[in-house]
């Protein structure tokens, strides 16, 4: 015992100081004043929603949903303001520290619960309540006849403010309520309708795939405060970028990915996510598109400075993101369900930011600013299939949609612009963050460039090739539709958010892109863009490359599922076909690799306990207790007899103390 | 080392249910009077209990406060000696907490007698419950060697007829294996009570918590007593092997002996492994460390992996608390202030989270009249509220962060790291397996299609006749059970956001805990951190 203490502490790089206040590559977070203070309010309001409308029950199914959403509301504004205040100081005055409570205090253990509002959170913030209470309103519409909608409503609030809470927590203790927080909303929206055996489990295989990850971000933490003292950002983030050692911050670095392969989905871990589909379509367009799965990208540009100190750790992170992207991608083409398509394009533009995340420097601001544009990009088109399935009679076969475009020209307007944003059409907002990712991975020397770098092209040739054949699937060719269905344009509270979603989906990247507006922003977090840094392929040339293989993929799915027709049955495909249909058999995999040993493990388990652990104790219990057939005549179910023998037992121990004295 | 208390607070707290058992059993009056002359006088003892909690200074220098002494036998030494520390404290206050809980839960545990003197078998319930509860506080608050282990055996007569008079249908087997167990544990750390006054200075008061610490013994001789001690509490916890009483024991008595009897009494296994074994036995304690780490990691895993495999409700909810106590026994023998604090902790939360699951349960089982996993499904469709607060206590159980029982769990990992790495990695793999445990019961009891002939009393009432044909109502949370549940929902929220509520108490008993070991092996970090500035 205490070895492992002795030889590390004898070690000086393993030591390291103080750093008070926070710092970031170059500001200090500062004390809060004005609307700033209130920054709080940004997780409460949407909290109080969830605590009234759950434990008030059914007296709120009145006004609840309408109080949820106007919380919400709030929040964006609460969150408006502030950044709005932000923006009044200069770039290097950005960063606030919120103290609030002191929240853990055992030995040198000692957490304060606070928030860092600096412009990396904030802009998850702004990203959370606008796409989340534009969600709020659409669900208005979408779960109208639902009973229970309180209770989805409920669960949307508690969602909101844990999210918030995981951005704006201001260290990894804080944090990890926040993100699982997030994961205690996506099991219970997942298995919102768990009267299907189905949902429920894709719920909680969600939740466990989930704590796999987390397993791996407790063990970040105690690590952290192993060798740091501290698990809040201003120590560990401030000392990991000055005198760390190296295998731990490997160490850390590994296990902080692991907890965001669990939340992000990314491979080993991204089971899950396909599954997740069961919750109502509003979720995952928020949780499972937008926002919460994205917490992994925000988790590993968070903590820059420890991967930064681990090159090893970040080269890893490069790795899943590129298996990822190409593994979402495979998945995306071979997919009938219009929502698991989705899902399963999520997956793989998650591991480009993922990627992206892991290149350092280069990469950090593209990855948010990707995660920023694909957040409205993928929620407008997941609230577009809620349209779609709310036209069809709640079908998700796109192999019985087709030409649906008539039908319903809103929705199919405002799916088209995620379309090209998600293909990188210029100049919509996809062209201008995911252009930027294959760029930065084409950069650097060595075999790493080029093998991340086509990954991440022959990615975007892939994208448009399984996001043009849903499109046209769903929107174009012949009519495909079952007898029964009659579809038709949703009501208004569903076509706006499409709508406004549609707006950034065309034009955000735009104007905070090519101005530089967005790295500037995040510049004092994530740090400048190296100078002289250059793909090994010039831009120009990668930039028609990227456009030709788009024009490609889109061209290809325009043969095969616009002007050929569509079999209303799926053929029977060839061997990656089938693969990738049933997501390259991750399931299968994990079952025989998890759940059957570990089926078998625990049946035996019982098995063994009952007989053999049970028997020895039992057995020693005997040994004291007289045999075993003298112990049956004393259960005779008397107690007076059980009350003598006890008081039999401890006359006999007082005399044999008075023996003794 | 001990502040002397003017008002002897601690007996007042411990005599108050027993004069409350007393009337309860002997004076006459329906059964209705007792249950609420029983919860008046659980209530009043909480409210004492609060009261003494006042006069605890938690900056004192000495190890004990509230401290009281008389001569008892003092031919053998033993006094009548209580006192608390911190530790003691909170897990009394725990106990004073749970008892109106579980008696309030118990209201219809014995079914309705009638005829002349029909209410005897309900008086007598609800008295051996306040008895309980009376030892309970003996147990925690006794300074003296001696008069622990009198609390520690006595505690035995209550629960006894607790499980074999008012339990399922196997009660007496229950009963009798719960005896059994406690003995053998007992018998061999009575020889080693005795052996250790002996090693003592002796004297009338010989065998004081104060005279007995930092003795030099002869390494044999001491790892000898910690054994002695350590296998009664290893039982009490208990630790696998020795285990497989609890289950038989939780499922076969009523909840509210299960909630008091895992929650509390099954404690003073893990609450004597801190006051007696380590510091009283320092080296031996040190030196039995790779093989008792290793005993709770198997727990953690061992009882998770059990959990999961379970068919019975309750059975289930005993086999998770295996897997907890291992995490507390982790955290006591990692020897860093971290780890101790989290352990004891983790003593109270588990104490409301494991009565939150055995007794929500039980509102299930009750209205199931099974207790088998697979006789449900599809209740949350039936009894939503019930389904809501039995998800919160299994999200208690499977600590998620935001409530109580995630700090205690993660101190105790994040301070067993430094001085086990190995063992708190494999510790936090329990983790997953609490997630399947927790989730797996849920979707089994809670989800899936509604069930066959139930139907909510709500849903019952709109029907008409020809609707309600073959349809039993099933009523959703009374007040009663919501009265219950508030509280213990209430206690995982508080503790989740302001643990310093209790860790502030407990804080500095583990310093004082700690510097008895630390004495004794002077290399000892409790610090557990490379950081500069937290090390000493």
């Amino acid at each position: 015992m205490g070895t492992l203490v002795q030889t590390l502490a004898s070690s000086p790089s393993a030591l390291s100081t103080y750093a008070a206040g926070f710092a970031t590559h170059e500001g200090e977070a500062h004390a809060a004043t004005g609307v700033t203070a209130y920054a709080w309010l940004l997780v409460a309001l949407p909290l109080l929603g969830a605590a009234v409308l759950l434990v008030g029950g059914r007296r709120t199914d009145k006004f609840g949903p309408v109080l949820a959403t106007a919380l919400s509301w709030g929040a964006f504004v609460v969150g408006a303001l502030v950044f709005l205040a932000m923006l009044g100081r200069g770039p290097e005055d950005r960063a606030v520290g919120i103290d609030l409570f002191d929240w853990v205090a055992a030995g040198a253990f000692k957490v304060s619960a606070g928030l860092l509002v600096d412009q990396l959170s904030m802009t998850f913030v702004l990203l959370i309540t606008f796409v989340g209470s534009l969600i709020h309103v659409y669900s208005l519409g979408y779960m109208e006849h639902d009973p229970d909608k309180r209770r989805f409503f409920a669960y949307l609030n508690l969602f909101v403010a844990a999210m918030l809470l995981l951005v704006l927590a201001n260290s990894y203790l804080l944090l990890y309520v926040g993100w699982e927080g997030v994961g205690l909303a996506s099991y219970l929206l997942i298995g919102f309708w768990n009267w299907n055996p189905a949902y429920a489990t894709a719920a909680n295989k969600a939740f466990v795939a989930n704590r796999v990850g987390d397993f791996g971000l407790s063990i970040a933490i105690m690590v952290m405060f192993f060798h740091f003292g501290a698990v809040d950002f201003a120590t560990v983030l401030g000392e990991a970028g000055t005198n760390a050692n190296q295998g731990f911050m490997t160490a850390i670095g590994l296990m902080l990915l692991l907890g965001a392969c669990g939340k992000s989905a990314q491979f080993p871990l991204q089971s899950w996510l396909g599954d997740a589909m069961a919750g109502p379509t509003p979720v995952s367009a928020l949780i499972h598109a937008a926002t919460m799965v994205t917490a992994g990208v925000y988790l590993v540009v968070r903590s820059a400075p420890i991967f930064e100190a681990a090159p090893t750790a970040q080269l890893v992170v490069v790795i899943v993101g590129a298996i990822t992207l190409l593994f979402g991608a495979i998945v995306g083409c071979a997919k009938d369900d219009i929502k698991k398509a989705l899902a399963a394009s999520t997956m793989s533009q998650i591991g480009y930011m993922m990627l992206a995340a892991g290149l350092g420097p280069v990469g950090y601001a593209f990855a948010i600013f990707h995660l920023l544009t694909h957040g409205f990009f993928k929620a407008g088109m997941f609230l577009g299939a809620g349209s779609v399935m709310h036209g069809m009679n709640d079908q998700v076969d796109m192999r019985r949609f087709g030409g649906l475009s008539g039908a319903m020209k809103i929705t199919w307007a405002t799916f088209a612009l995620g379309w090209l944003a998600i293909l990188g059409v210029p100049p919509f907002s996809g062209f201008w963050s995911k252009d930027k990712i294959i760029e930065a991975a084409f950069i650097g020397e060595g075999w790493r460039p080029w093998v991340f770098g086509l990954a991440t092209l022959i990615g975007a040739g892939i994208t448009a090739f399984y996001m043009s054949r849903l499109f046209f699937m769903t929107f174009h060719g012949k009519k495909r539709w079952t007898d029964d269905v009659h579809p038709h344009e949703s009501g208004k509270l569903m076509t706006v958010p499409m709508m406004v979603l549609a707006l950034g989906s065309a034009f955000l990247g735009l104007i905070i892109g090519p101005t530089g507006l967005f790295t500037s922003w995040l510049e004092p977090v994530t740090g400048a863009e190296p100078e002289g840094a250059h793909p090994v392929i010039p831009v120009p040339v990668l930039m028609a490359l990227t456009l030709v293989l788009v024009a490609g993929g889109a061209a290809f799915a325009w043969l095969r599922y616009w002007r050929d027709e569509v079999a209303v049955t799926a053929p029977a495909g060839n061997l990656l076909t089938q693969a990738a249909r049933k997501d390259l058999y991750q399931d299968q995999v994990n079952e025989a690799l998890l759940m059957r040993p570990g089926i078998h493990l625990t049946r035996s388990l019982v098995f063994a306990d009952g007989k053999g652990v049970d028997g020895a104790a039992g057995g020693l219990a005997a040994l004291v207790g007289g045999t075993s057939s003298r112990l049956r005549k004393l259960q005779n179910g008397f107690a007076r007899s059980y009350a003598l023998t006890m008081l039999a037992g401890v006359v006999a121990i007082l005399g044999a103390l008075w023996v003794i004295s | 080392m001990t502040t002397m208390s003017s008002v002897p607070w601690l007996t007042i707290v411990g005599l108050v249910p027993l004069v409350g058992a007393l009337l309860v059993a002997f004076v006459p009056g329906s059964a209705e009077n007792a249950k609420r002359m029983a919860l008046g006088f659980s209530l009043v003892t909480l409210v004492v209990g609060v009261v003494a909690a006042t006069q605890f200074d938690r900056g004192a220098s000495t190890q004990f406060q509230l401290g009281e002494q008389h001569s008892w036998i003092p031919q053998f030494g033993v006094s009548y000696s209580l006192g608390v520390d911190g530790i003691a404290l909170v897990l009394i206050l725990m106990a004073l907490v749970l008892t109106p809980i579980c008696l309030l839960a118990a209201w219809r545990d014995v079914p309705e007698e009638v005829g002349p003197g029909g209410a005897r078998r309900t008086k007598t319930y609800f008295a051996l419950l306040l008895v309980l509860e009376t030892f309970m506080v003996g147990v925690f608050a006794a300074t003296d060697v001696f008069l622990f282990y009198v609390f520690f055996e006595a505690m035995l007569i209550p629960v006894y007829f607790l499980i074999g008079r008012f339990g399922g249908a196997r009660r007496q087997y229950a009963a009798m294996k719960f005896l059994l167990f406690s003995l053998a544990g007992g018998l061999i750390m009575l020889v080693a009570v005795i052996a250790l006054y002996l090693q003592g200075p002796g004297g009338s008061d010989g065998f004081l918590i104060e005279r007995l610490t930092g003795l030099s013994l002869d390494p044999t001789t001491e790892r000898l007593l910690f054994v002695g001690f350590f296998f009664a509490f290893a039982v009490k916890a208990p630790m696998v092997p020795f285990h497989t009483w609890l289950p038989d024991a939780a499922t076969e008595s009523s909840p509210a002996t299960a909630t008091l009897l895992v929650g509390v009494l099954d404690k003073v296994g893990t609450f004597g492994m801190i006051r007696f074994c380590l510091q009283l036995f320092p080296q031996a304690s040190e030196w039995a460390t790779p093989v008792v780490v290793a005993l709770a990691v198997l727990s953690v895993i061992y009882g998770a992996l059990l959990a999961i495999g379970q068919t019975d409700m309750m059975r289930l909810v005993s086999y998770t608390s295996v897997s907890h106590f291992g995490f507390i026994v982790l955290g006591i023998f990692a020897f860093t202030n971290v780890g101790h604090a989290g352990a004891n902790l983790y003593m109270v939360n588990h104490g409301f989270s494991t009565a939150a699951l055995f007794l929500f349960a039980a509102m299930l089982v009750r209205r199931r009249g099974s207790k088998r996993i697979p006789d449900f499904g599809g209740w949350q469709r039936v009894t939503p509220a019930l389904a809501g607060i039995f998800l919160v206590a299994g999200l208690s159980g499977l600590a998620l962060p935001g409530l109580s029982s995630f700090v205690s769990e993660f101190l105790v990992l994040v301070g067993s790291f430094p001085t086990q790495p190995v063992a708190a990695v494999i510790a936090t793999s329990g983790i997953i397996l609490a997630a399947l445990y927790i989730l797996l019961m849920y979707k089994k009891v809670m989800t899936g299609p509604k069930p066959e002939g139930l139907v909510g009393v709500r849903e019952h009432d709109r029907l008409d006749e020809s609707g309600r044909r073959g349809l039993t109502a099933v009523r959703d949370l009374t007040t009663r059970e919501k009265i219950v549940a508030a509280p213990l929902i209430a206690a995982f929220l508080v503790l989740g956001f302001l643990p310093n509520l209790a860790l502030d108490v407990i804080n500095p008993a583990v310093d004082q805990t700690l510097s008895h070991v630390q004495k004794a092996i002077p290399n000892l970090n409790p610090a557990g951190t490379l950081a500069e500035g937290s090390s000493k």
